[in-house]
């Protein structure tokens, strides 16, 4: 069986589970609904070769149930190895000089110096810089080196016998600028005789994880936009409201901070280039190098066997993926080129700043008569600033009129950032839902219960209802007599069902007994690699950790790109086929010696049984090692959704608990109940921990995270971790998970991602509708630091006039 | 002793009183940003006095700025290698020795991804100068469990799912670790204290925080 493929080639990977797509379909129950709430049965008609239904996760052996990591010991042990730790014979080790002026014309790169610093093996001028927008017509300008557009932007590398070295040697190189104007607020930079960071229109592609935009929007000066979304006559929506919430708000720049940098290991040998990635896709990264150096993809091969986080940063190679081969082909050995902290702050992404002005016009029962969003936010010198998802996707809506602006400015380009655009569209719509249900008198629960018509979400508010955290919410906001006042709200998030069709595995079982699964793709800390050792172990009855999972390396067939919640989704259908087709392979194979037909075999629990009853069952290892072979294997590729034209979104309900110190300003998250849906969990463990991170990162963009540069100067005045405040074990809440296990009938596994949709989306809003009925006073900027919250505590606030 | 004891053959007995992570102002006056609070980085520059061969103030010996041999304890062994006087212990350990479990994240000694222990006081490897560990027992999150017996906080981190990518992992078992061995019975209160400068974008904390109470609570009832 080949395991050398080609992703371009969709079809080469086809294996016999997508060859039968066409061929005979049969129909079958499933289970669809929530057990405990809406569980029933539904037919789903399916190709013919699918595994069997599975039941609900109670009646599963291993998936469904709590597991531990299937990495987890090497990770506890320091045994994990990650980019950073991979060390070639020959190594040299490479630093960036990366630029120190906001907008410049690079005229000249002095590398001599460089050159004869002891150590040095190669240097390497940039003339093709990758990330941020690109300019629709490149002859607008013309110079041998890229335009400096923020300060930090990569402008030469070296590579040396030791990080000293490099350092050292990076340093002796001479750059001459012809600095130009600049602009680094936002405000600024819409001002018509602003700075231009373009000099004409300019647009960035999305990524497998979001971010970038759409290609033809119009652009004036700096503005990027609009990109416009009309349905019906939204003037016309707002003339027949009985309310109308107008309402102004804005968030700050994030950046990713994942704990490892941006970085690679490339090996650049005349027959193939090797390349060690911290990557959340080791098929884009492969996919950008063998374009860029337009070599065959299959000269190239991308391994990522554990990486440190990446939140949606990481993908393609990128600046340090083709700098490093280069530096690695002029070198003739390998090169390492990490990223140090102030470069991942500086040039490898954030998420977009927002100025959003939502207006919603409501009947007096909450029907909404109109919806809209105008935003402006900046993605630096990218695109990707948008935020209408949750305006344009969580409520029912008569009429919707959207319009999104990307604002050019002088500072590194964002990236798709964990639900792109959505924790700053909820921040804003789930406050102004909640001003609207106290307009019309009504509880913010049940106004939700009348405009929102995802089916979940409904059972996840009942599940709030019934919480002993909210029923100990006081409804009359301002209530507590002291200073320290306490708070209850919430917020509800939406993500989508995203597919990655070029997700496949291969399953193989050996005589001895053992199992292995084999993708190419990567485990970004979610876990996936647990969830294929549960696969397995449900299909052939051993445990997870007796189960062989090999991934990370693009000479095992395709797998998806890690963003957009997509892996689970994607990928565990196509590895559960391959399971499934190599377990009927086995029993064919083991048939002659047990002296019946693989008709009459069937392999559950570990056991290998004989539905006439011709033997008694015997284990799979003793099975096992009756196989006429040694090793059978299959291959099998996603197909699609059983019912693709249910196109079903998910999200969750996050009630946040908050004690406002109105002396300090200080914001005190004491406690969050999540409510959340991820499809079938596969491992609720591991879902758990994904909750609990994206609320901790929620909380942290809310309360701290500012990204803040230098107006004089452009330069990040905060880049690094001292300065740029991450929340830290102090500011953790106790948080409470609860799981909506909810099917959809959609794969042979029906599991869902939850990266996205867990706490991040809805943190903001959350903390903010709690801090309102904590106070009585609306905050609606971000993050809401100790300052803030003091401005808007002094502020005289208007008066709301109920209905 | 309980048997996951690192491999030292006479490890100073744990500090009884509380470690206070932050600045003292030794360690300031130093500009040192270790994890916590200790004598270790001014004795370590008496350790490379010392071996300077018994020099008087008046003739010291120089070191650099190239790069000159030193012997470090790493994990009960004496391992020889090259450093300059500006390595730090991180680098040494990452890429003198290839001891790559030590991670390193932020490189200013922020976010304690590469906490080692100097005898048994965690510290952050990379705001520590590798002169600096000469003369103590240096020990790594590959030295923490011995051959037969895996320390117990770092199962409990296996068992409680106290970790996702990962990379903060060994920096955070070393800090919990180190707080058990100080303080066998600690509360939810200590755990944060202790971590207080481990910092995960992942969000793991809860589960760290319950698998560090665990492990104290296994850890307590095997003493």
């Amino acid at each position: 069986m080949a395991t050398h493929t080609s992703h371009s080639i969709p079809d080469a990977l086809l294996s016999a589970a997508a060859d039968t797509t066409d061929a005979s379909m049969r129909t079958a129950t499933m289970p669809i609904g929530i057990p405990g709430f809406t569980l029933r049965e539904e037919q789903r008609t399916m190709p013919a070769s699918e595994p069997p239904v599975w039941p609900i996760n109670k009646d599963l052996s291993y998936v469904g149930k709590p597991q531990e990591r299937w990495d987890g010991a090497a990770k506890a042990a320091g045994r994990a190895r990650y980019t950073a730790d991979v060390q070639l014979p020959g190594m040299l080790y490479a630093r960036f000089v990366n630029s120190t002026v906001p907008h410049a014309k690079v005229l000249s790169i002095d590398t001599s110096a460089a050159e004869s610093f002891p150590g040095v093996k190669s240097v390497h001028v940039i003339e093709k810089l990758l990330g941020g927008a690109v300019l629709r017509d490149p002859a607008l300008e013309q110079n041998r080196y890229p335009l400096v557009r923020y300060v930090g932007q990569p402008i030469a590398a070296v590579a040396a016998t030791s990080p000293q070295a490099a350092e050292d040697a990076a340093a002796k190189i001479k750059v001459t600028y012809e600095t130009l104007p600049f602009v680094v607020d936002m405000n600024l930079a819409r001002e018509q005789n602003a700075p231009l960071v373009f000099p004409g229109a300019a647009d960035q592609a999305g990524t497998a994880g979001g971010g970038g935009s759409a290609s033809g929007i119009p652009q004036t000066g700096n503005v990027h936009g609009p990109a416009v979304r009309k349905q019906g006559d939204a003037e016309q929506g707002f003339k027949e409201a009985d309310v109308i919430v107008d309402a102004h708000y804005t968030t700050q720049v994030q950046t990713h901070s994942a704990l490892e940098t941006h970085g690679v290991v490339a090996d650049w040998k005349p027959d193939l280039l090797t390349v060690y990635a911290s990557t959340q896709g080791t098929a884009s990264v492969r996919e950008e190098l063998a374009a860029y150096f337009q070599l065959p993809m299959s000269k190239v091969r991308v391994i990522t066997e554990f990486m440190g986080g990446g939140f949606g940063a990481k993908f393609g190679a990128g600046n340090p993926g083709v700098v490093a081969a280069t530096l690695s082909r002029k070198a003739g050995a390998p090169v390492r080129l990490m990223l140090d902290r102030q470069e991942e702050h500086l040039s490898v992404g954030n998420r977009p700043s927002s100025d959003q002005r939502l207006r919603i016009g409501a009947k007096k029962d909450g029907t909404i008569t109109a919806i809209q969003l105008i935003s402006f936010g900046t993605a630096g010198c990218g695109t990707g600033a948008g935020c209408a998802g949750p305006a344009s996707n969580l409520y029912k809506w008569a009429t919707l009129h959207v319009e999104e602006n990307d604002v050019f400015i002088n500072a590194g380009p964002a990236a798709a950032f964990r639900a792109p655009g959505h924790p700053q569209g909820a921040f804003a719509l789930e406050q102004s839902i909640d001003e609207l249900a106290a307009r019309l008198n009504m509880d913010s629960l049940d106004l939700r219960d009348r405009i929102d018509e995802n089916p979940v979400r409904r059972v996840q508010r009942q599940i709030i209802r019934d919480s002993a955290i909210w029923k100990s919410r006081n409804p009359r906001a301002n209530a507590d007599a002291g200073p320290i006042k306490r708070g209850i709200g919430l917020s509800q998030s939406i993500w989508y069902r995203h597919l990655t069709m070029d997700s496949a595995a291969e399953v193989r079982v050996h005589k001895d007994g053992s199992v292995e699964v084999l993708s190419a793709v990567q485990d970004i800390g979610s876990g996936i690699k647990t969830v294929l050792a549960q696969i397995l172990a449900e299909q052939f009855g051993v445990p997870p950790a007796q189960v062989e999972v090999k991934i990370g390396d693009t000479n095992y067939p395709v797998g998806p790109n890690s963003g957009g919640s997509v892996t689970t989704a994607s990928l565990t259908p196509a590895v559960r086929d391959a399971a499934w087709q190599a377990a009927q392979k086995f029993l064919t194979s083991v048939a002659p010696a047990l002296g019946a037909k693989a008709s009459d075999l069937t392999l559950t629990d570990g056991m290998v049984r004989s539905t006439s009853g011709k033997f008694q069952p015997i284990s799979f290892r003793s099975a096992a090692a009756k196989m006429d072979t040694n090793q059978v294997s299959a291959q099998s590729k996603r197909i699609p959704d059983y019912d693709p034209k249910k196109y079903d979104t998910y999200g969750g309900v996050d009630v946040a608990e908050v004690a406002v110190d109105t002396e300090t300003g200080r914001i005190h998250v004491k406690h969050v109940l999540a409510v959340h849906d991820c499809g079938r969990p596969m491992n609720p463990a591991g879902v758990i921990s994904q909750i609990n991170g994206g609320v901790i990162q929620g909380i942290s963009y809310t309360l701290f995270e500012h990204r803040l540069i230098d107006p004089n100067y452009g330069i990040m005045v905060n880049s690094n971790l001292d300065k740029y405040k991450i929340a830290g074990s102090y500011e953790v809440p106790t948080i409470e998970v609860q799981l909506t296990e909810s099917y959809i009938g959609q794969s042979s596994t029906d599991a869902s991602g939850i990266g996205e949709a867990a706490g991040i989306i809805s943190a903001g809003a959350a903390i903010a509708n709690a801090f309102y009925n904590a106070t009585g006073v609306r905050i609606r900027q971000l993050p809401m630091t100790p300052a803030v919250v003091l401005a808007a505590l002094n502020q005289p606030q208007p008066q709301m006039e109920a209905l | 002793m309980p048997g996951h004891q690192p491999p030292h053959k006479e490890l100073p007995e744990a500090s009884s009183t509380p470690v206070n992570k932050g600045i003292t102002r030794r360690g300031f006056l130093k500009g040192a940003g270790i994890t916590a609070a200790g004598t270790a980085l001014l004795d370590g520059v008496h350790g490379l006095q010392q071996e300077a061969h018994g020099a008087t103030t008046r003739d010291v010996k120089e070191y650099g700025p190239e790069a000159f041999p030193v012997t470090l304890n790493i994990n009960g062994t004496e391992r020889a290698l090259h450093v300059e006087p500006r390595t730090t212990l991180a680098e040494a350990l990452r890429i003198g020795l290839g001891m790559t479990g030590t991670k390193i994240s932020c490189d200013r000694g922020v976010c304690s991804s590469c906490t080692v222990w100097l005898d048994k006081m965690p510290v952050n490897s990379c705001m520590t100068l590798a002169v600096d560990a000469i003369g103590h027992h240096v020990t790594t999150i590959e030295g923490l469990s011995n051959d037969s017996e895996v320390h117990p906080v770092q199962a409990a981190f296996v068992r409680h799912d106290a970790m996702q990518c990962g990379f903060c992992t060994p920096g955070m078992v070393m800090s919990c670790a180190a707080l058990i061995e100080r303080n066998p019975h600690p509360t939810e209160v200590d755990v944060r204290v202790a971590i207080s400068g481990n910092l995960c974008r992942c969000g793991t904390y809860p589960k760290v925080f319950a698998a560090t109470l665990d492990a104290a609570g296994q850890h307590a009832s095997k003493a």
